[in-house]
Order: C-alpha cells, then sequence, then structure tokens
C-alpha cells in the first residue's frame, strides 16, 4: 500500500448517527456522534462494527453477508439510500450522517423493518410462479432459450433492500404504494413462460393509483438501486403495455 | 419457520457458484450420471461420507434442479452450436448438441469429473433462496423473522420445540412443537477469517449441543475456500477457476500445476488451500500491507463472460478492492469457508439419540460431506435434504405415536431456565466483555484450528479456549436491557460459541491423522486404519469444561466405493484391513451380475432405494437415455 493510503488513513472521521429506540419509551430520536480513525479498505460495515465494539455497544444495525449480496442493511448514507456494506469511507468526505431508510417501521437505530414490508409486497402480488402444470420431477426439465433465462434473471437480481421504497417520492403520498421493487416483481413474471398468468390477471395487481399509475416518474428508485436495475424502463414498459390492454378491452 | 433476519437475507444468498446435480446436458457433461456424482462425492470426502446418504442425494439432485426450475430458478440453458471455453488456462471451442438447445446447463468446478453445476449468471443461492423463499409464502406459510432460537424443550429422549427470543422485542416465546428442524446453516464465525454471513455463529449446532443428548458428528471437519479477497476475505466463487481462471504467486507462475499437474487449480478445496499456503510458505506470497496473498487471474475469460457470468466477482472487487478483475488481478488467500460438521443425524435427518429433532442444511451432519465437500454440493444439499427430511419430518407428525406428550409443567420450566438465564445476564456485574472473548476466540481458531494443525496448537488452543470458556460465565454488559440489545445477544452467544469452539479445537486433536480438509502436520496420512470413524461430540453436563468424544466406526463391508486415492493430493495413506476383502466381494457381485441390470448390481452392492421417500425413487431422465 502506497503512502497515499497512509494519508487517508490518517483520516478522522465522524459519524453522526441518527438513534432511537421505540422499544424504551424514554427514548427521544437524536444525532449522536462518534469519532473513529479511518483504516485503510475502511467500509461502513467495518466502521459501525468498530463503534459498537468500542464506543456504543447498544447501537443497532443490520449486516448479513457484508458483501453486497443480501440486501440487509440499506440505510440513509449522507441523507443517500445505499448499502452499508460495501461503502468504502474513503468514497465518503469525513463527515459521515447516518439514518434509518424512512417508509419501513424503526426496529432501533439503523435497523428497519424491511422483511415485513417485503412479504406483504410478495403476497399482495401474489410474487411467485403462478403453475398448474402436474410436476413430473423424474422427466426432462422443459426447455427454455438462453436468453430469455438470462432476461428473467436480470429481472431476479433484485435483493428486496428497500432502497427504492426510501427514495420514492410517491410512497410518501400513497402509503401503499407498490414501489419499483413491486412493479419490478410483475415485470420479472410477467417475462417467465412458467408463470401461467395472464397480462391482464398481472395487470389487475398493479393497474391502480398504488401500482404504475400511481408512480409519479421521480426516478428516485433507479438512481439509488444497488443492483442498477433498470426499474425505469420496466414502469415506462408496464405502463405503456397497461394502456394498450386497457385500449384493446 | 423462524428466522434471525428475514428468510430471504439468509446466507445462501450469498452463494455464486451453482449446485451440482448430474443432467449431462452441455456436451461437457456428456457420460455424467449419478454414479459418477456419487464417486466425485465420495472421493471428495476422503471417503468421510455416509455412502447411502451421498446415493440418496445424487439420486435426488437432478429432481431438486427441475423442481427449482419448476418455481422459477432461471437457470442458465444450453445454447447450441460452438462456443468458446477456457480449460485450465487455454481457450478451447466445444459445440453443444441441438437436442440439448435450451435445456440446463452446467459449468466445471472443483474435484468433478464432469461439467455438472448448473448456474444462474453468479447469483445461484440469491435465485434459488427466493424460489423456495416465494413458494413459502404462496403456500402462506409464516415465517417469524428476528426470532432466535435460545433452546430446545424436551423430556431426554423427545424434543418438543425451541423458546425463542424474539430479537425486537426481547419476548420469550415457547413453541411446542411434534417435531422440530434444525436448519441453521454453518458456524464459520467462530473464525476470524471467514467467507460467512456474521449471523453464521451456530446458535442451531449449539443448542442442539447444550440439550446434553443430541451429538454433533466431525466438528474438526472445516473447509477452507482457497479464494477469499485478501484481506476482507469475502468470497470470490470456485467458478472463476473452473471458468479457466487460474492462480498466479508474486513472480506471475502458475504454480497450482507443479504441485497438482492432473487437476491443478480445481483438485478439491482443501487441497488447492493447502498448495497455496504451502507455496506461500515457500516465499513466493505477494507482500503487501495487511500479509502475504497470491492472485487469482480471471484476465484471460474475457470482459463479456465476466460481465454475464462473474458479475457478482467484478462488483465484490470494484467495491471491495477498488480494482477491475477484467484487467486487473484478484488478491486471494484461503479463508475458513464451510463446515462439514453438525448435528447428527441418521439418513432421515433425525438425531439418532433425540427423537423428535431433526436437522438438515450446512448445520447437520447428515453426513454427504465427510471431510470435505465439494463446490456445489452444498446448496444442493439443501434442496435435495429439504424434499428427503421435509418428507420423514411429515411422517414422523403424521404417526399417531409422536404426539405432543410433553408436560406444560416441563414446558414452563424451560421457559423459566432461559428466562432466569437472561436476567442473571442483564443484572451481573460481571467483568468480562463478550466480544474481547469471541474475538480471542476467533484468533485462537483462524491461528491454531485452521489450515494446517499440528498436536502442539491444538492443545494450546483447547486450553485457552477452555479459559475462555470459564470466563464468559463472568460476562457482564452495560446496556441493561432486555429488549433489542446486540449487547445482549452477544453476551448470551459468547459461551454457546465457545462450546462448539471447543467441539471444533478437541476434535481436531484428538483426531491423529489427515483426512481432506483436517490436515495434521505431525500425522500426514489418512489413516483408514484407526481412523475411518465419525466423531461424535456431546456436552453431558453444561459445567463440563470439554465436551465428551465418541466414535461410530464406518464400515468398510457395507460400501460400495471402498478406500483409494482421491485422483489428487497425496497418494499414501495407510490402508483398512476390510478395504482389499470388500473390494474383491465388489469385483465378484459385479463379474456375476455383469449381464443383469443396473437395478440388481445397485441392490446387491449397496442397497438404498428403499432409504428414499418413495416418491424420489425414480430414475432420472437424461438426453438420449432411454428407459
Ligand atoms: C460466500 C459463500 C458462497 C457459497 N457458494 C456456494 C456455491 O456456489 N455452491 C454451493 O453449493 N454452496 C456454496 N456455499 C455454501 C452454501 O451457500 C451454504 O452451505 C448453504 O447456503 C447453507 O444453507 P442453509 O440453508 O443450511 O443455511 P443458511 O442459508 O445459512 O440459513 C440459515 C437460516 O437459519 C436461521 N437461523 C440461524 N440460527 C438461528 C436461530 N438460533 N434461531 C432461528 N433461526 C436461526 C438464519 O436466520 C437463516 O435463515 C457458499 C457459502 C459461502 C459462505
Amino acid at each position: 500500500m502506497d503512502t497515499t493510503a497512509e494519508q487517508r488513513s490518517a483520516r478522522r472521521l465522524s459519524f453522526n448517527i441518527l438513534r432511537y429506540n421505540p422499544q424504551d419509551p424514554a427514548s427521544r430520536p437524536a444525532v449522536q456522534r462518534f469519532v473513529l480513525e479511518e483504516a485503510d479498505g475502511m467500509t461502513l460495515y467495518l466502521a459501525l462494527t468498530e463503534i459498537r465494539e468500542t464506543q456504543a455497544p447498544s447501537l443497532q444495525f443490520d449486516f448479513v453477508c457484508r458483501a453486497g449480496i443480501c440486501g440487509s442493511c440499506g440505510m440513509l448514507i449522507n441523507g443517500r439510500p445505499g448499502l452499508a456494506c460495501r461503502t468504502l469511507t474513503r468514497d465518503l468526505p469525513a463527515d459521515i450522517s447516518l439514518a434509518p431508510l424512512p417508509v419501513f417501521e424503526l426496529i432501533g437505530d439503523l435497523s428497519v423493518n424491511t422483511g415485513r414490508w417485503m412479504r406483504a409486497m410478495s403476497e399482495r402480488l401474489e410474487a411467485w410462479v403462478h403453475s398448474q402444470a402436474a410436476e413430473d420431477l423424474e422427466a426432462m426439465e422443459e426447455v427454455m432459450e438462453p436468453e430469455l433465462a438470462e432476461q428473467i434473471y436480470e429481472l431476479e437480481r433484485c435483493i428486496e433492500c428497500g432502497c427504492c421504497i426510501a427514495g420514492c417520492g410517491t410512497v410518501r403520498m400513497r402509503e401503499d404504494f407498490i414501489g419499483a421493487v413491486g412493479m419490478n416483481q410483475i415485470a420479472r413474471f410477467r417475462l417467465d413462460p412458467r408463470d401461467e398468468r395472464s397480462d391482464q390477471d398481472l395487470y389487475q395487481l398493479v393497474g391502480d393509483d398504488d401500482g404504475v399509475f400511481g408512480c409519479l416518474s421521480l426516478l428516485g428508485c433507479h438512481d439509488v438501486c444497488p443492483k442498477s436495475l433498470s426499474l425505469q424502463t420496466q414502469i415506462a414498459f408496464l405502463r405503456r403495455k397497461m394502456l394498450r390492454s386497457a385500449l384493446e378491452r | 419457520m423462524l428466522s434471525l433476519v428475514p428468510a430471504k437475507r439468509s446466507h445462501s444468498a450469498a452463494a455464486q457458484g451453482g449446485m451440482q446435480a448430474s443432467l449431462a446436458n452441455t456436451i461437457l457433461g456428456e457420460g455424467d450420471n449419478e454414479d459418477v456424482h456419487f464417486a466425485d462425492t465420495i472421493k471428495g470426502s476422503d471417503w468421510g461420507a455416509d455412502q447411502e446418504v451421498v446415493r440418496m442425494f445424487v439420486e435426488t439432485a437432478p429432481k431438486a434442479v427441475r423442481e427449482l426450475a419448476n418455481w422459477g430458478v432461471p437457470w442458465n440453458r444450453v445454447q447450441r452450436g460452438e462456443r468458446h471455453v477456457v480449460i485450465s488456462g487455454q481457450k478451447k471451442t466445444i459445440c453443444e448438441r441441438d437436442e440439448a438447445h435450451g435445456l440446463i446447463t452446467a459449468r466445471n468446478f472443483g474435484g468433478t469429473k464432469k461439467w455438472r453445476t448448473s448456474y444462474v449468471s453468479d447469483g445461484t443461492g440469491h435465485s434459488m433462496l427466493y424460489a423456495v423463499s416465494n413458494q413459502a409464502i404462496a403456500h402462506q406459510i409464516p415465517v417469524h423473522e428476528r426470532m432466535e432460537a435460545m433452546s430446545l424443550m424436551h423430556d431426554g429422549g423427545k424434543c418438543f420445540g425451541a423458546i425463542a427470543r424474539n430479537l425486537i422485542t426481547g419476548e420469550l416465546v415457547a413453541y411446542v412443537a411434534k417435531a422440530t428442524v434444525i436448519a441453521t446453516g454453518g458456524f464459520g464465525r467462530l473464525y476470524r477469517v471467514s467467507t460467512n454471513a456474521v449471523i453464521n455463529e451456530g446458535m442451531g449446532a449449539a443448542i442442539a449441543l447444550e440439550t446434553g443428548i443430541a451429538s454433533l458428528g466431525n466438528m474438526e471437519a472445516i473447509q477452507f475456500h482457497p479464494t477469499g479477497i485478501f484481506p476482507a476475505a469475502i468470497l470470490v466463487t470456485e467458478g472463476c477457476r473452473g471458468d479457466g481462471g487460474v492462480l498466479l504467486d508474486a513472480q506471475r507462475h502458475r504454480f497450482m500445476p507443479d504441485y497438482e499437474p492432473e487437476k491443478k487449480e480445481l483438485a478439491s478445496r482443501d487441497v488447492v488451500s493447502r498448495r497455496m499456503e504451502e507455496h506461500i510458505a515457500k516465499g513466493h506470497g505477494v507482500e503487501s500491507h495487511y500479509g502475504e496473498h497470491v492472485w487469482l487471474d480471471i484476465t484471460l475469460l474475457g470482459e463479456a463472460h465476466i460481465n454475464k457470468n462473474l458479475r457478482e466477482v467484478k462488483e465484490i472487487c470494484q467495491y471491495f478492492l477498488g480494482i477491475d478483475p477484467t484487467r486487473e488481478l484478484i488478491p486471494v488467500r484461503p479463508a475458513q469457508h464451510y463446515s462439514m460438521g453438525g448435528v447428527r443425524t441418521d439418513h432421515r435427518g433425525e438425531s439418532p439419540t433425540l427423537r423428535g429433532l431433526f436437522a438438515c442444511g450446512e448445520a447437520a451432519c447428515w453426513d454427504m460431506h465427510g471431510f470435505n465437500r465439494l463446490g456445489g454440493n452444498s446448496v444442493a444439499e439443501t434442496v435435495v435434504a429439504g424434499m428427503i427430511v421435509g418428507e420423514y419430518v411429515a411422517d414422523y407428525c403424521d404417526d399417531p405415536a409422536n404426539g405432543i406428550d410433553i408436560s406444560s409443567g416441563l414446558i414452563g420450566e424451560f421457559w423459566q431456565r432461559e428466562d432466569a438465564a437472561l436476567d442473571a445476564l442483564v443484572k451481573s456485574q460481571g467483568k468480562e466483555r463478550a466480544i474481547d472473548l469471541s474475538n480471542r476466540m476467533k484468533d485462537i481458531m483462524t491461528d491454531r484450528v485452521g489450515i494446517f494443525r499440528n498436536g502442539e496448537d491444538l492443545q494450546r488452543a483447547v486450553d485457552e479456549l477452555q479459559t475462555l470458556l470459564v470466563r464468559s460465565r463472568d460476562i457482564g454488559i452495560e446496556e441493561k436491557t432486555r429488549a433489542a440489545n446486540p449487547e445482549l445477544v452477544a453476551a448470551y452467544r459468547a459461551g454457546r460459541m465457545l462450546k462448539l469452539a471447543l467441539c471444533v479445537a478437541y476434535g481436531a486433536l484428538q483426531r491423529t491423522e489427515s483426512r481432506g480438509a483436517h490436515y495434521r502436520q505431525d500425522h500426514p496420512r489418512r489413516d483408514d486404519k484407526n481412523w475411518l470413524r465419525r466423531t461424535l461430540a456431546t456436552w453431558v453436563d453444561p459445567d463440563d469444561g470439554l465436551p465428551s468424544l465418541d466414535y461410530e466406526a464406518l464400515d468398510v463391508m457395507k460400501m460400495e466405493m471402498p478406500p483409494g486415492w482421491r485422483g489428487y493430493g497425496p497418494e499414501d495413506h495407510i490402508e483398512h484391513p476390510q478395504t482389499a476383502i470388500r473390494s474383491q466381494e465388489i469385483e465378484d457381485i459385479r463379474q456375476r451380475l455383469a449381464s443383469t441390470g443396473r437395478e440388481e448390481r445397485e441392490a446387491a452392492i449397496m442397497s438404498f432405494r428403499h432409504l428414499l421417500p418413495a416418491q424420489l425413487r425414480g430414475h432420472n431422465a437424461r438426453l438420449g437415455e432411454t428407459d
């Protein structure tokens, strides 16, 4: 490692963390400041772990894979939703503010209940392959065009981290808005020939103001998606398809 | 279903590489079948696996891939015609068959004879986990998230559920059940350098151990993966090497062919990891600020391939190393990766000693991996075990003999015991900090119970872990609340993790041979004569300082494949006296039944089909095979 890295690691970082524990009646939301010396290759995962180990044993946050794969650690990093585990401190100013993702139920400090929200979304959109075909597991599998499999995976890459919801202007106005994560699901299952639902069936699920027609096209979702999913394109596409199918009816 | 985290955030999501199943669709998998998969798995396990279970597994794996396909997993598919691949550093052109077009394809992985690893670009585990989770949602199966099982309720012979703690409110709940399944994954976080998720602390195995009745099998069998990025130990998939990537030393010399001329980078993980460390120890490692490493070179695969099939790898390199692997070398060094050991079960997934307690997945020692698991066999195990063990759990619950005959008094006792323990911890004036103890434990495990082991280091590890265990009884916490409280969590887990660590270290100390991932410098040979047996650890009295170890012999005379050479690694082991006899016996059966059907031979050598649930006994269809 060269001198620039050493110079960088000399930085003192201050973390301004929005803390609040709803379980504790005496707790009030407040920003607490922690100072750490930056280390080479430091991520917010490493920094928060160090803060918890050395300064604030009660600090709540969620990490699982710590490799940008599982979607547990979405939070507002200097106001912008992102995955904390793969955010390097060297890409941030020395003053770092961290807050929990909005919209989701707060568990405490930086920990929010995305799990419950996502499950409700999945239930509402029936986000699974609907198939009546009898399963014969001894038989050869159905063939699928290689490109189609890849296209489905492209949409399936969503990790349900909640960043798009936190970055969404519409959700603030419409509590039941399914958001980009939901519309992406619809696009994914629509593409999948194994799902026997018709376009009509799927559009019924999202063809209202809580679905594609609620979206104000502010595109906050698109900008913050850690997996760079083409959310904007998906929403526009669904909308166009739905208008057409409405006109054809 | 209980889970520490939302189910889709479980560690399985991180499996990038793929799932093994002998579909034989790709031309490089042609000729593959259950027999070849079986042989690869047994060799991989260094003959430590239960051969009947491996048979059950390889027969079910193709069914599992196909079931997942029905559930929506977008498996990559065969594209007919010519295609460029990199095999052992060389560019080659292969031609996929017309009739295979659109079927599920496979990539190459270490320790396998055929290309057998089905995959979804580099998000295999993610897609599998989402498909299964979505099915759970479709079937309206409730998942109680952020609920931690803290102890198992049992009457000494049968298990009746668990006491769980709500990680948000702190509330303790008794889940009373006919059958209880532990599917809690691995325990990599006993180590400082691990590819595992931070929640992989082994609490499922630990609470089974704490019953004093259920046993843990082969806890010393710990796998180290060759390519954790250095120093963060985040995994880059074996697919990198399977797809043609190579390992280079400080002089940019490709060193694996020097050690393993045949399998090279694709020998099994234990072998590659040891060769890397050996090469570093000889002074060929790359020096860096954090210590030494070697390089993984995937540049030769080309940008298009990396962007499509190894994108997760690219992202990890960009985000955590700030490098572009399409142009630059990746610093790697072996890291703890997989726990072959776990809750010992029979072929049905049930604990042989505590009825009603089942285990599956990485948490279990069902024992299909023995002392080393093959890449791609683990996510395969999770779904296959789900199909098999799930069926046996259902049968168990249907059996009227297995009612919930536990008294409410006993339930109350278990609840109160847990409640009192938590209260005591919160009120404790103890001087020890959980975090210090577990950090020390992690150092000991990585430094002394790692890739290279020896009696002296292991003894020191055991001694020090024992001291830590004693100290863990004096843990105090600052934050005195029973509700959501990470400090409290670390406090009650510390002692449990130390018990698991002791099972690993003490088991490793006692096992005076080298087998698979367990490598003793002072006992470098595999010793079938004395050690063809499975370690069973129990923790009889909560105040004990060490687990009680017992051993379960593997019966050579029942094996379909008696112990031999793996085809990689050292070719020298101490023979079991029955190996020659059994080999001859099998040879005779083969000759005698040469003209009969496969089924008959199978039954004569090692009958296993009857062990599978009835609906999983059928033969798997393959391209060009007629039945
Ligand atoms: C980085 C990485 C890459 C890998 N890649 C591959 C690959 O390509 N191919 C392959 O075959 N294998 C791979 N493996 C191995 C494989 O991913 C794992 O062995 C497998 O996913 C384990 O699955 P599981 O269902 O047993 O456990 P997990 O997926 O870890 O799930 C465990 C579940 O148990 C819950 N839990 C744990 N403790 C408790 C408790 N006390 N109370 C309640 N709930 C609890 C957790 O919340 C979680 O939901 C990889 C492993 C790693 C680390």
